[in-house]
């Protein structure tokens, strides 16, 4: 089988038990839900949470990004399914590419999700010419998002008091996304009077990262699940 | 029991047989440390006595002489650290001391990171009046210290040397990739909010010639700081993977004999 | 290597090395779980691994299998480098250790049928392994969670016929199978065996497994002694 259909073997199945399990939808979206919350309970100045929605947002994403790497991995460590990927011999960049994929959908559901609480929530309004914007922002960023989560989800699966380095490890590496995701947003939304041609140069820096990270990540991905006994 | 000698400052000795430690001063780490000294007391000197006291910042500047070097020596370390683990990863025979050099420079990297972020924001507070300023250096370099704890705690996990040194040098390249992005992420965002930068502290100030002497040594200083530190640090660290070495010689020792019994 | 040692039924002419391992030594956190493995095992053989808890058993079918990184010795299989070429060995060699490798939300059908497409294995063959070990029927779309012990442990044996693994690494698939389970488990080794598989076994279950097993080889302290085949 080619490395591609492999990879849409392993997201097919991630996204199977997803469907079975609803993880995604009974667990880690009212988490994000309640995340966003908190955010107006924490921030009480009226129109403030207007101007940081964009970024209270990605923020959420960001908190629901180590919780869904958690569990893409879980379910493999749970009953020995990464050692038995690695014995099977598949190849490492399809088992990447396939998780990064699942992964990558999901999140895509969340930020859909987070933006419509945004709106409700928050304030936040749409504009119609920001859309397409909004649009590619959300697909740079999280093609950027799940490679990294899925690297680094690799790294530190299966091992208990390794999880909590999770969170240590990917933030650092996902600052460039919040920061370029959320200003793109803000053109986007027309948010504190941002214009739309501003998002663009923004949304240059998201597609060196995923890139970056696609390529990258696919080549360390194998090297770093090998080193698990 | 044989008393170790370490072959001096040689990375590709992957052989724990080769390794003789008595302790990890040789003569290249005396002169080094005597030059060391030497030009620190130099810093001192010319820092705090000779060298002139700035028109605006006053004696505040003489911060600079020791903030501007470990703000250097921070990302040389990190060069360090990523050159090594790539010599380690694509190297022919994978030594393990470009993964001991590689461990060693990202411990003293950290410690000189903390130290820029302190020394900067004691000027910053000094000459400002603010303790911390969202400029583009000092956030990257607050990210590349975080990173570089991670750095240090994927070091930890465990396992063989060869399981330690491929993850960690897998982690280390990839900080390549993490920084410069970090970078341009934090330049583009501070220049839409169009402030004086106001600890972009080299070339911005005019500095005379005394002040910029003084810099210099600064910077010659703890260049010379941070090989003696890294050539101790390889040391050590080879020291303590063959005393896992030997610890496990000595367990393969106590199960063999378990069969017998 | 040893002159080839004789073999009670070898399924070709001329039997090779599948697993050639001398004085191997394998650590987990410090700790030598293997202290010198020195084992041959001939193609078409069933070796029965024999020893007390903690002696090693399932390190050594995990260092077969690829998972475990051999720290001193050498050791090949298939005539591959345990050291060097480990990501070729593995599609080769299918292993049944203590847990079952399977996704607890899928059902036993889309188990068998994704372990089987890593290997590019037709439905017809998934449909035949499931049945081979009798979780087909009903069973075939019960979510693997909501399955018995043995139920799992079917299911997991049947993943590993679909794969059709050359090396077969079980570490004491009789475990939680009851007498009908057994004997099709037999059943099914010896079928694998006479295709042409190779087998490692690891089990306390010393009657039943060493009927089935053309040899015995003693795991003790992690070390273990293998001069060739001798009953």
């Amino acid at each position: 089988m080619s490395r591609w259909q492999i990879a849409r073997l392993i997201a097919g199945k991630d996204l199977r038990i997803e469907r079975r399990s609803k993880v995604l939808t009974n667990q880690v979206l009212p988490f994000a839900g309640v995340t966003m919350v908190m955010f107006a309970f924490a921030l009480d100045a009226s129109n403030v949470l207007e101007r940081v929605a964009p970024g209270l947002i990605w923020l959420a994403t960001l908190f629901s990004l180590l919780v869904l790497v958690q569990r893409s991995f879980a379910i493999e460590s749970d009953d020995g399914a990464l050692d038995a990927l690695r014995v099977a011999g598949i190849d490492p960049v399809a088992i990447y590419w396939g998780k990064s994929l699942a992964l990558a959908l999901q999140l895509a559901v969340l930020e859909v999700v987070l933006l419509i609480a945004a709106v409700v929530l928050y304030g936040a309004k749409v504009p119609l010419g920001g859309i397409v914007l909004l649009v590619i922002t959300l697909l740079t960023a999280t093609c950027g998002l799940a490679c990294v989560g899925t690297l680094y989800g690799g790294l530190t699966a299966g091992f208990t008091g390794r999880e909590t380095l999770l969170p240590l490890l990917v933030l650092p590496v996902v600052a460039p996304v919040l920061i370029g995701a959320t200003r793109a947003v803000e053109s986007a939304l027309g948010t504190d009077g941002v214009a739309l041609s501003e998002g663009w140069p923004w949304i240059g820096l998201l597609a060196v990262f995923a890139v970056a990270f696609g390529a990258g990540g696919a080549l360390a991905f194998g090297p770093l699940i090998e080193e698990a006994t | 029991m044989t008393t170790p000698t370490i072959p001096a400052d040689n990375p590709t000795s992957n052989d724990s047989a080769s390794i003789r430690v008595r302790g990890t001063g040789t003569t290249a780490t005396r002169v080094l440390g005597i030059a060391t000294l030497v030009t620190i007391g130099w810093l001192v000197a010319f820092g705090l006595g000779f060298s002139p006291a700035d028109r605006d910042q006053e004696d505040a500047v003489r911060i600079l002489y020791v903030h501007v070097p470990t703000a250097w020596l921070a990302y040389l370390a990190f060069v360090v650290t990523a050159g090594s683990s790539a010599m380690y990863l694509f190297g022919k025979k994978h030594s393990l001391g470009f993964d001991r050099v590689a461990g060693a420079s990202a411990e003293i990297g950290v410690v000189f990171m903390a130290l820029t972020l302190v020394t900067g924001m004691l000027w910053g507070k000094l000459t400002w009046g603010v303790y911390w300023q969202w400029d583009a250096r000092l956030t990257t370099t607050a990210l590349l210290f975080v990173s570089y704890i991670g750095y240090l705690a994927v070091r930890g996990l465990g396992g063989s040397h060869e399981q330690r040194a491929k993850r960690s040098a897998v982690i280390g390249l990839l900080a390549v990739i993490e920084i410069p992005l970090v970078h341009f992420s934090v330049r583009m965002w501070r220049s839409l909010h169009q402030e004086a930068s106001v600890l972009d502290s080299d070339g911005d100030i005019d500095m005379d010639g005394l002040m910029l002497f003084s810099l210099f040594v600064g910077v010659v200083a703890f260049t010379l700081l941070y090989v003696w530190l890294l050539l101790h640090r390889t040391r050590v660290i080879a020291m303590e993977d063959l005393l896992d070495d030997q610890g496990l010689d000595r367990a393969l020792d106590e199960r063999r004999a378990e069969a017998t019994t | 290597m040893e002159a080839e040692p004789e073999v009670p039924n070898p399924p070709d002419a001329a039997p090779h090395l599948v697993v050639a391992l001398d004085d191997a030594v394998a650590v987990i956190g410090g700790f030598p779980v293997l202290a010198g493995a020195s084992l041959s095992v001939v193609a078409g053989e069933i070796v029965l691994l024999r020893g007390p808890n903690g002696a090693g058993k399932t390190s050594l079918l995990r260092l077969c299998a690829g998972l475990l990184p051999i720290a001193r010795g050498t050791g090949s299989i298939f005539g591959l480098d345990l050291a060097t070429e480990r990501e070729l060995i593995r599609p080769r060699v299918g292993m049944l250790g203590h847990r079952n490798g399977l996704y607890s939300d899928l059902t036993v059908a889309e188990n068998v049928a994704f372990w089987g497409s890593t290997v590019g294995a037709t439905n017809d063959e998934v449909a035949a392994a499931t049945a081979r070990l009798g979780v087909d029927g009903r069973l075939q779309h019960v979510a693997v969670a909501q399955l018995s012990a043995g139920q799992r442990r079917r299911t997991a044996l049947a993943c590993l016929v679909a794969r059709r693994a050359e090396l077969w690494l079980l570490d004491e698939p009789h475990a939680g199978l009851d007498a009908a389970g057994r004997d099709e488990l037999d059943a099914v080794l010896t079928q694998a065996v006479d295709s042409g598989a190779t087998m490692l076994v690891a089990s306390h279950e010393l009657e039943r497994a060493g009927s089935l097993a053309h040899r015995t080889v003693d795991v003790i302290a992690g070390q273990v002694h293998d001069g060739g085949n001798e009953s």
